[in-house]
């Protein structure tokens, strides 16, 4: 589904597939890359290398299209706007999941300002749940979260990934690893990626 | 119209002001008194050299001199305006966006000036040419360059938003759109401040130099509504044109921020 082939950002360099409904957890040291390649892949830096998603290279949809399909989230996501409910297409339709992640379906009204960093880690997820994408480029989704809202979470996106979604997801906990993912991915100091045997 | 003349004699007496700040900058350890010596040579040098410049393109009323009196203008505009970037784009472009922008915005509003309500014989007459422009482009570079200055700040500080954004599928300007606006705004203030202020707090110049010299007050009114409005016009067409062009500048047709093309914050 997602083919990535010698993308080069930096000092990183890495090929690897991504198929429908799977899960790949990428580890690594802290600074090793893999923040720039997740980036990299959603093109939000320059890079080279080939993309493709379904066959369909990334270069020949306009960016904004390519980031739709493949979205990326960071660990701390930003926001734009005074309200929480100003960054949602339609935040009727967001409630359900902001409830389901342990939030008030009120908090809509709420000033960006007054959320905590988990908080806004669990509505920033939403926020990218909303776009249905087909591949989610997860950068340590759950850093922020206690024990119970990291397990909604991974139900939530197990969920995704049940049904169809494919996602790369960075963790530095190896039991979370083992437990979202199908595949694990390492990349070491030179921006390698090698394949965990499980 | 009669006005009062005066000799270089004249203005040694109000010249000794200056030197009282500076005697007052030693007495009180400001360490101002080289700064302003040299501030007040230069005023010297570079009025009495605009006024034999002046006097020289009057007397010659050529197209070919006063398009290059007015060329050499906006440079020093562009240059103005790059020197009060605290991040300047890399390269060419820093100068380069700040000449197009003033030239584009002051040029036009003065060239409609002079068209349509100054309607002097030539049309370039340096007598009308060039004192507007130089108004325009001191109001306009002012807004450019504030515009500019908060638009990269701005992008610095705001890169997360930004970036969360276009990773949800904006594009690059709705993307920019929060932190271009408040570019705007900033760019706007002064010139909306000036106009509400004139006359109250303030007397302008140009106004002022014209009751000087003989003109009636209700007229030297008029000219300076006319200079007010051309002002608010070139510097609402040379921000929009500055921070639309900034923005552009500043992404990729990937819609990718580029903030590698920014320098780094000057001290």
């Amino acid at each position: 589904m997602l083919s990535v082939q010698s993308l080069s950002r930096l000092h990183i360099c890495a090929s690897f597939e991504l198929h429908r409904g799977e899960c790949i957890a990428l580890q690594g040291p802290s600074g090793v890359g893999k923040t720039v390649l997740l980036r990299a892949i959603a093109d939000l830096d320059p890079n080279t290398g080939i993309v493709k998603l379904d066959g369909v290279l990334r270069e020949s949809m306009p960016a904004p299209a390519w980031r739709r399909q493949v979205t990326y989230l960071a660990a701390e996501p930003g926001w734009w706007a005074d309200t929480v409910q100003d960054h949602f297409k339609a935040w009727a339709d967001a409630v359900p999941l902001v409830e389901k992640l342990g939030l008030a379906g009120s908090c809509g009204t709420w000033s960006v300002r007054r959320l905590s960093t988990g908080e806004k880690q669990r509505l920033g997820l939403v926020r990218a749940l909303m776009l249905n994408s087909r591949v989610l480029l997860l950068d340590e989704p759950t850093s922020s979260l206690d024990a119970e809202s990291t397990r909604v979470v991974e139900t939530m996106i197990a969920d995704r990934v049940s049904a169809g979604t494919s996602v790369i997801w960075i963790t530095h906990d190896d039991a979370q690893a083992r437990r979202v993912a199908s595949r694990q991915l390492m990349m070491n100091g030179g921006g390698q990626l090698e394949e965990q045997s499980p | 119209m009669t006005y009062i003349q005066l000799s270089y004699g004249d203005l040694i007496l109000p010249a000794l002001l200056v030197v009282m700040n500076g005697a007052l900058s030693v007495a009180l350890h400001l360490r101002l008194e080289w700064h302003l010596a040299i501030a007040a040579v230069r005023m010297l040098v570079q009025l009495v050299l605009v006024g034999y410049v002046l006097t020289f393109l009057f007397a010659t009323v050529s197209p070919f001199w006063t398009a290059l009196a007015a060329v050499a203008m906006v440079l020093f505009a562009s240059r103005e305006v790059v020197a009060r970037q605290k991040r300047q784009l890399r390269g060419w472009w820093s100068y380069g966006l700040g000449a197009s922008c003033t030239l584009l915005a002051a040029g036009t509003v003065t060239v409609f000036a002079l068209l349509t309500q100054l309607r002097p014989e030539p049309w370039y007459h340096p007598r009308y040419a060039l004192p507007i422009l130089g108004m325009i482009l001191g109001n306009t570079m002012t807004g450019i360059s504030l515009g500019l200055d908060v638009l990269t700040n701005g992008l610095v500080r705001e890169r997360a938003s930004v970036e969360a954004s276009l990773a949800l599928g904006a594009n690059r300007y709705a993307a920019l759109l929060p932190v271009m606006r408040d570019a705007l705004r900033s760019g706007f203030m002064p010139t909306i401040n000036a106009m509400a202020a004139i006359g109250l707090v303030s007397l302008p110049g140009m106004m002022t130099g014209q009751i000087l010299s003989g003109v009636e007050p209700v007229d030297a009114v008029k000219y300076q509504l006319l200079i007010m409005f051309l002002i608010a016009g070139g510097t609402g067409l040379g921000t929009l044109a500055a921070v639309v062009g900034a923005a552009y500048l500043l992404t990729d047709s990937r819609h990718r921020l580029r903030l590698d093309r920014v320098s780094s914050e000057r001290p």
